[in-house]
C-alpha cells in the first residue's frame, strides 16, 4: 500500500516530463529525419506502407545541410557568443545586487527583493517592446541627449547587437540575482569575522572567503542566464535587427517563412545538443557539491 | 602567574556600549595580565560576548579605550589586531582543508612558505591534528572542529586569545575533557586569553581569574575559590552554585565573631570577622549547601541550628542534595557526600537538624 503510494507520487513529474517533453522531443526527433513536402502536415511519413511492401525512409539530409551551409554554424556560434558575453555582464551587475541585498537589514531585504521580480510581473513581451521606444533614434535616449545638447545626430543602438545584449541582461537579470542571493544569505557571518580576525581587509575577505563559498549559486545563476539566453527569440528579433544572427531567429524562419519543418526540427535538435554541454557541466558539479 | 611589574596585556578603561537607547556594557574596567587566563561569566545578556567583541575589534566602543600591550585599539580593526579568536560555532572555512584553515592567517602577513609550513605542522602537532591536515571541516567530529579552530587562533602568534564559549558546542563528556585539554594547550603556549562563558563550571575550571558580569556590569573579579567563598553580592553568591540565603539583621558586631538575629531560626546566627554595617542594618547571611551538616539529634552548640522536615532528597550518585524545609516554610538545601554504601540514610519526612561552623557563613551587603 505505502509503496503504491510513494510510488504514484514518484510517477507524477515522471509522467509531466513524458508527456511534456520526451514525447515532443520524439516528435521533433523524427521530424528531423523527414522530408519536406507541400501537404498537411509538410513532411513526409518515415514509414509507409504500400504495395505490402514496408519503407523506412530517413533522410539524413537535413543534418548534412546544416553541416554545409554556413549560415547554420555561424548562427550557432554567433548564439552562443552571444549568450556567453550577456550571462558575462549579467554576473557582473547581478553579483554586487544579489550581494547588496544579502547584505541588507531583513525589512529592506524582503523590499529590495520585491523590486528585482517586481518588473517580471508585466508582459515579458512588452517589457522587450519597451526597449523598442526607449532605443530607437527619436526615442527617450536619443531624444533626451539631443534635447540637451550633447549630440547631434542619433546614435544607432536599436538593430545593434548592443542592444540584444542590454535586451538579455535586463531580461534575465532576476535569475542571476535569485540564486546568488539565496546563496549569500545563507552565508555565516563568523566566517567574515573569522577572516578579518585572521589579518583579511574586507576585499581581501571577499575574494578568499565570500566568492569561493557562492561559487555554487554563481553556476546555478549562470546556467540559468546561457541556456535560455542560446535559444532566445524575441529579444533579437525586436532589437537585433536583421544584423543580428541568433539560432533562436533561425529556428523561426525555417518553421514559418520556409515552411521546412524538418530543417527547423534539425536545428532544434542540434541546438539541445549544444546546451546538453553546459547542463551536464553543471550537473556534475551539483553532484560534486553534493559529496562534500 | 600574576606579573605586577609590567603594565597589563589587556586593559579595559571605562568601556561603555549602548546600542541605541541600550547599554550592553556599562563603564566597564579591566586589567588582564600576560600569561593569564580570564573568564568573563555571566547569564545570557549580561554583555560579556559584547565586552568580547570590542577586545577582537568587531564592535568600537561608545566610550572608553581598549588598550593592547599598552597601545589604544580601540578604533584599529580586527585585521590589524595583534588577537585572535576562536569563535563559539568555530567559524571553519568550509572550503579549505584542515592545513588550509591553520595556515589562513599566515599567508595574510606574507610569510615566506617555508616558514607557513613550519608553524602550520607545529600548530597541527600541538593539537594532535597532524593526521587530519588533508581533511575538510565537514569530515570532522566536533572534537576535531575545536581542535582545528584553537590551532588556527593560536597559529599567529597572537598576544591575546579570545574563546567565545569554547566548550559550546560539545556535549558534556567530551567537554571536561577538552577543558582540561585546552588550557593544558594554552598554558604551553604561554599565551594572555581571554574566554566568555555561561557555565560556571567552565570557567572556574580553566582561568586563573574570572570575573562575574551582570546587566552589562562587572559583579566581581577574583581566582574562582575567592569568587565560590567570598561573593561580594547575593547575584554573585547565587549565580555560582547554590547557596542557602537567610534574610538577618544585624544584632551585634564586632571584629571576632558577628551576631544576627533571623525569623527563620530559633537561635542566633553567627558569622566569624566583622561587618561592615550598623547594628538593626538588614543583611543576607549565606551558607553553601555542602558547608551545612546533617544530624537526627540536636547539635551541641548554641549558634547556627534549625530544625526541619526533609521534604525532597535530589539523589546524585556521588552526593546527595536534601531539601530541608523549616517551620516558617523557607526552605534550606544540604549536601552529603554518599560515602558509605550501605549507610542508613536520611528519609522523606524524617525531622533532621541542620547546623554549621561560624566560620561557614558570609554576609552578603546588597
Amino acid at each position: 500500500m505505502k509503496k503504491f503510494g510513494v510510488r504514484s507520487v514518484i510517477a507524477v513529474p515522471y509522467l509531466w516530463l513524458l508527456v511534456f517533453f520526451l514525447v515532443p522531443f520524439l516528435i521533433v526527433f523524427k521530424i528531423s529525419f523527414s522530408e519536406m513536402q507541400y501537404a498537411i502536415p509538410p513532411y513526409t511519413d518515415l514509414v509507409t506502407w504500400a504495395d505490402e511492401v514496408l519503407t523506412i525512409n530517413l533522410n539524413l539530409g537535413t543534418y548534412a545541410y546544416l553541416i554545409n551551409d554556413d549560415l547554420y554554424i555561424r548562427a550557432y556560434m554567433s548564439s552562443v557568443r552571444i549568450a556567453f558575453f550577456a550571462t558575462v555582464c549579467a554576473l557582473l551587475i547581478g553579483y554586487p545586487i544579489a550581494y547588496a541585498i544579502a547584505r541588507a537589514d531583513t525589512a529592506t531585504r524582503n523590499a529590495l527583493l520585491m523590486l528585482v521580480m517586481l518588473p517580471s510581473w508585466t508582459s515579458f513581451l512588452i517589457r522587450i517592446y519597451a526597449w523598442v521606444g526607449i532605443l530607437k533614434n527619436n526615442g527617450l535616449i536619443n531624444n533626451g541627449l539631443m534635447g540637451i545638447g550633447i549630440i547631434d545626430e542619433p546614435i544607432a543602438m536599436l538593430n545593434t547587437e548592443f542592444a540584444v545584449y542590454l535586451g538579455i541582461v535586463y531580461a534575465y537579470l532576476p535569475f542571476m540575482v535569485l540564486p546568488i542571493y539565496t546563496n549569500l544569505v545563507k552565508l555565516d557571518n563568523s566566517l567574515l569575522e573569522a577572516s578579518a580576525d585572521l589579518g583579511c581587509a574586507p576585499w581581501k575577505t571577499f575574494l578568499t572567503v565570500t566568492l569561493p563559498l557562492s561559487k555554487a549559486g554563481i553556476v546555478a545563476g549562470c546556467m540559468l542566464v546561457f541556456i535560455p539566453s542560446v535559444g532566445e527569440f524575441v529579444i533579437p528579433e525586436m532589437l537585433g535587427g536583421a544584423e543580428t544572427l541568433m539560432i533562436g531567429k533561425v529556428l523561426w524562419q525555417e518553421f514559418f517563412n520556409n515552411r521546412d519543418w524538418p530543417v527547423a526540427s534539425a536545428v532544434a535538435i542540434v541546438m539541445l545538443l549544444l546546451l546538453l554541454v553546459p547542463i551536464t557541466f553543471f550537473h556534475r558539479y551539483k553532484a560534486r557539491e553534493l559529496e562534500s | 602567574m600574576t606579573d605586577t611589574v609590567s603594565s597589563p596585556m589587556l586593559e579595559i578603561r571605562h568601556v561603555t556600549k549602548s546600542f541605541g537607547q541600550l547599554s550592553a556594557v556599562k563603564d566597564v574596567n579591566l586589567a588582564i595580565n600576560k600569561g593569564e587566563i580570564f573568564a568573563l561569566l555571566g547569564g545570557s545578556g549580561c554583555g560579556k560576548t559584547t565586552l568580547l567583541r570590542m577586545m577582537a575589534g568587531f564592535e568600537t566602543p561608545t566610550e572608553g579605550a581598549v588598550l593592547i600591550d599598552g597601545q589604544d585599539v580601540s578604533n584599529v580593526p580586527p585585521y590589524k589586531r595583534p588577537v585572535n579568536m576562536m569563535f563559539q560555532s568555530y567559524a571553519l572555512f568550509p572550503h579549505l582543508t584542515v592545513e588550509q584553515n591553520v595556515s589562513f592567517g599566515l599567508k595574510q602577513d606574507k610569510l615566506p612558505k617555508a616558514e607557513i609550513e613550519t608553524q602550520v605542522h607545529k600548530m597541527l602537532g600541538l593539537v594532535h591534528m597532524t593526521e587530519f591536515a588533508k581533511r575538510k571541516p565537514n569530515q570532522l567530529s566536533g572534537g576535531q572542529r575545536q581542535r582545528v579552530a584553537l590551532a588556527r587562533s593560536l597559529a599567529k602568534k597572537p598576544k591575546v586569545l579570545l574563546l567565545d564559549e569554547p566548550m559550546g558546542a560539545l556535549d558534556k563528556k567530551l567537554r571536561s575533557q577538552m577543558q582540561l585539554e585546552v588550557v593544558d594547550i594554552i598554558e604551553s603556549v604561554g599565551v594572555t586569553c581571554v574566554m566568555v562563558t555561561h557555565d560556571q563550571e567552565e570557567a572556574m575550571t580553566m582561568a586563573d581569574r574570572v570575573s562575574i558580569m551582570h546587566d552589562g556590569e562587572i559583579m566581581q573579579i577574583g581566582s574562582p575559590s575567592e569568587i565560590y567563598e567570598f561573593p561580594n553580592s547575593r547575584h554573585t553568591a547565587e549565580f555560582i552554585g547554590s547557596v542557602n540565603i537567610f534574610d538577618a539583621t544585624v544584632q551585634h558586631v564586632s571584629p571576632e565573631l558577628s551576631q544576627f538575629s533571623c525569623p527563620d531560626l530559633a537561635c542566633t546566627l553567627s558569622v566569624e570577622g566583622g561587618v561592615n554595617a550598623v547594628e538593626g542594618a538588614q543583611v543576607g547571611v549565606a551558607v553553601r549547601p555542602e558547608k551545612i551538616l546533617m544530624s537526627r539529634e540536636q547539635p551541641q552548640q548554641s549558634n547556627n541550628w534549625i530544625k526541619g522536615k526533609v521534604q525532597d532528597i535530589a539523589y546524585l550518585g556521588g552526593h546527595s542534595v536534601y531539601h530541608v524545609e523549616l517551620d516558617s516554610g523557607k526552605v534550606v538545601m544540604a549536601t552529603t557526600t554518599n560515602m558509605n554504601r550501605h549507610e542508613q540514610r536520611l528519609t522523606w519526612k524524617d525531622e533532621v537538624y541542620l547546623y554549621w561552623p561560624a566560620s561557614s557563613a558570609v554576609v552578603l551587603y546588597q
